[in-house]
């Protein structure tokens, strides 16, 4: 017998096929024995049934079906993950240590405040970091993610101007690098939204923006605010936003800046100070809270003092007698009310606060400063390789770069991304932001060691290099020694298979 | 007189008798990549210069195509919505998305002519 010809289980050295729970051979068996129930009324007053097909499988089974497909994830934990905006950094065990004190972990939500003391403590610690770190003392921790944070932001807005009495403020103004979650917010809101061009350094002018804020109203009467994120999605720092911010300010308008790409800039700057009105922290990305599978993400909002009384509910407060409560909707009327239920993602915070207190304020400075030094030693290595647009400047967090010169081989940022699969890297952002072609964002935060990104750098002009000699067949087939192979990314958007069908 | 126009947003309009043919350039299609999924508007809809009026959306993105002229939507090509590849064909053949009825032929001349947009592609590469 060959054993090439032994293909029984389409395993491959470790790596494990998986299929879904329904394709599995169970018919007649389970893995564990239920009385017949056919006959036995139900309390819903519906008749059982046995036609559903419910796969019968036993615990190992069903083990080995989740740990299986486990094994296909990819995660900061396996190794370097340069996605762009996305600040995928190392969650310090240290972190889960505390997540899990019994205290932390198995609190609830509806205990009597009276009880849970310690938790509310932590919460109102960490509102208070996070104030000291924006400028902006309102903190709502609510918001489940950053999505969720722009949108808890964007209404506190909303409902700033209409009580008072601002109404006919509909226009958002957004660079056109923004994240796409800000113009969906802003519509969701009810706001129009009025893109603005990226100048040609990459930035925001203050032309362009003059320009947006008095299109259709010489005061900019119809302005409500603007979305803008500092350093912005080219990894730039926005050296204009001062005077922006002041012009915004100066027709009524609010500023909400995205706190996406706060890890640039945490300890060195405080939003506030550059203009900020509302802004949101994804913990999960700033302050190493798992994401990217691992999550829940946490999205807290950060406002000024007039601001602070018509974001949601609820605060942490602290009263005179020295008890920490949570403020809600009659202690505070002008809310906009409530966006989550309880408190938002509480062991979120637990880790949150871990970050901030083990790193303390010179810490946490000095994580920005090698997030910036990283991702500047990417951009110097590989601007001869790739063009890096926008003179090449100096970046903040993540660089820049794009497909321009390999283009010209046939060879484009999607092909490139799919080698870094197969040379075992998650890829960074690519096609975002949309204000170049075939763009790539690379982050590498301060997670990463130099012989890591050493390696990283080696692999990307590895790359170029084979493009530049001509060699560029391969990367239209990459990855070629994954589970799956290239896939069909179009036909799979054309004609999703969005659930499972009995034959 | 039939004539092709361009916009700075890659919209190629092809105008015939007072109808203008709305489709997006090769170059857009270019640098979208594969279309998954297009978005028609409801027929009758009156638009001024400016207004979204498709969706084209591809594995890279999703991008809105503008009215380059005010006008009425007269008509919809729900061909090209079954068949994407479709809209690589020319304007005047099939590729075009939306016909509109221009409300004035004399705002016709903002638009480029097919040097104008050549030499405005050549300028932002």
């Amino acid at each position: 017998m060959s054993l090439d010809k032994v293909d029984y289980s389409q395993d491959r050295g470790l790596n494990y096929e998986e299929n879904l729970l329904w394709e599995k051979e169970h018919s007649e068996h389970s893995g564990v024995d239920f009385p017949d129930l056919k006959d036995t009324p139900t309390r819903t007053g519906m008749d059982m049934r046995d036609d559903i097909g419910l796969p019968q499988l036993s615990e190992p089974q069903v083990v080995r079906h989740f740990v299986r497909m486990s094994t296909w994830n990819y995660s900061i934990d396996h190794g370097f993950f340069p996605l762009g905006s996305c600040t995928m950094k190392h969650n310090p065990r240290l972190n889960e240590k505390v997540a899990r004190m019994k205290g932390f972990a198995h609190i609830h939500p509806m205990q009597p405040a009276s009880t849970a003391q310690g938790a509310l403590e932590l919460m109102h610690e960490l509102q208070n970091w996070l104030a000291e770190l924006t400028g902006l003392p309102g903190v709502c921790l609510a918001p489940a993610a950053g999505a969720h944070g722009e949108l808890a932001g964007m209404m506190t807005i909303k409902r700033a101007h209409e009580q008072q009495g601002n109404a006919h403020k509909k226009i958002i103004l957004a660079p056109d690098s923004s994240h796409g979650t800000n113009p969906a917010t802003a519509v969701m809101c009810g706001f129009e939204v009025r893109s603005i061009p990226t100048a040609e350094t990459g930035r925001l002018s203050v032309e362009a923006f003059k320009e947006a804020l008095y299109r259709t109203d010489e005061k900019g009467a119809d302005i409500a605010g603007m979305m803008v994120t500092n350093p912005n999605t080219c990894g730039l720092f926005e050296t204009d936003i001062l005077e922006i911010s002041e012009l915004l300010h100066a027709v009524g308008g609010y500023f909400y800046c995205d706190g996406a790409n706060f890890n640039a800039i945490v300890g060195k700057a405080r939003p506030a100070d550059f203009g900020a009105d509302v802004m949101h922290i994804n913990l999960h990305k700033t302050f190493s809270t798992p994401h990217g599978g691992g999550g829940p993400g946490s999205g807290p909002i950060c406002c000024t003092e007039e601001l602070a009384q018509y974001m949601p509910v609820p605060t942490v407060i602290k009263g005179d007698d020295g008890l920490y409560t949570l403020e809600n909707e009659t202690d505070r009327p002008e809310t906009l009310g409530k966006l989550k239920a309880f408190q938002g993602q509480f062991g979120m915070f637990v880790r949150a606060l871990s970050y901030m207190m083990s790193h303390g304020a010179d810490g946490l400075r000095q994580v920005s400063e090698d997030a910036v030094l990283n991702a500047n030693y990417i951009l110097s290595q590989l601007s001869d390789d790739f063009h890096a647009p926008y003179g090449g400047q100096p970046c903040m967090h993540e660089c820049l770069l794009t497909d321009k010169k390999q283009k010209e081989h046939g060879v484009s940022t999607l092909d490139m991304a799919k080698a870094l699969v197969e040379y075992g890297y998650h890829p960074m952002t690519v096609y975002f932001p949309l204000v170049l072609a075939g763009t790539m964002l690379i982050e590498p935060t301060e997670t990463e060691s130099k012989d890591a990104i050493d390696r990283f750098i080696a692999t990307m002009k590895g790359i170029a290099n084979d493009v530049r000699e001509g060699d560029t067949e391969k990367f239209h087939s990459y990855p070629i020694s994954t589970p799956r192979k290239r896939l069909d990314e179009v036909k799979a958007a054309r004609n999703p298979i969005l659930r499972w069908k009995k034959d | 007189m039939a004539e092709f126009r361009y916009t700075k947003d890659h919209e190629a309009i092809y105008v015939d008798g007072g109808v203008a043919a709305v489709g997006i350039t090769a170059h857009a299609q270019d640098a979208l990549g594969d279309l998954v999924f297009i978005e028609l508007p409801e027929v009758g809809k009156t638009v001024a210069k400016g207004d979204e009026i498709a969706v084209v959306e591809s594995v890279k993105t999703a991008a809105e195509v503008y009215a380059p002229i005010a006008g009425e939507i007269i008509e919809a090509n729900d061909a090209v919505v079954d068949d994407l590849a479709l809209i690589s064909n020319p304007v005047n053949d099939n590729g075009w998305l939306v016909k509109l009825k221009i409300a004035d032929e004399s705002a016709l001349s903002d638009l480029m002519d097919e040097a104008a947009y050549d030499a405005y592609l050549k300028e932002i590469d």
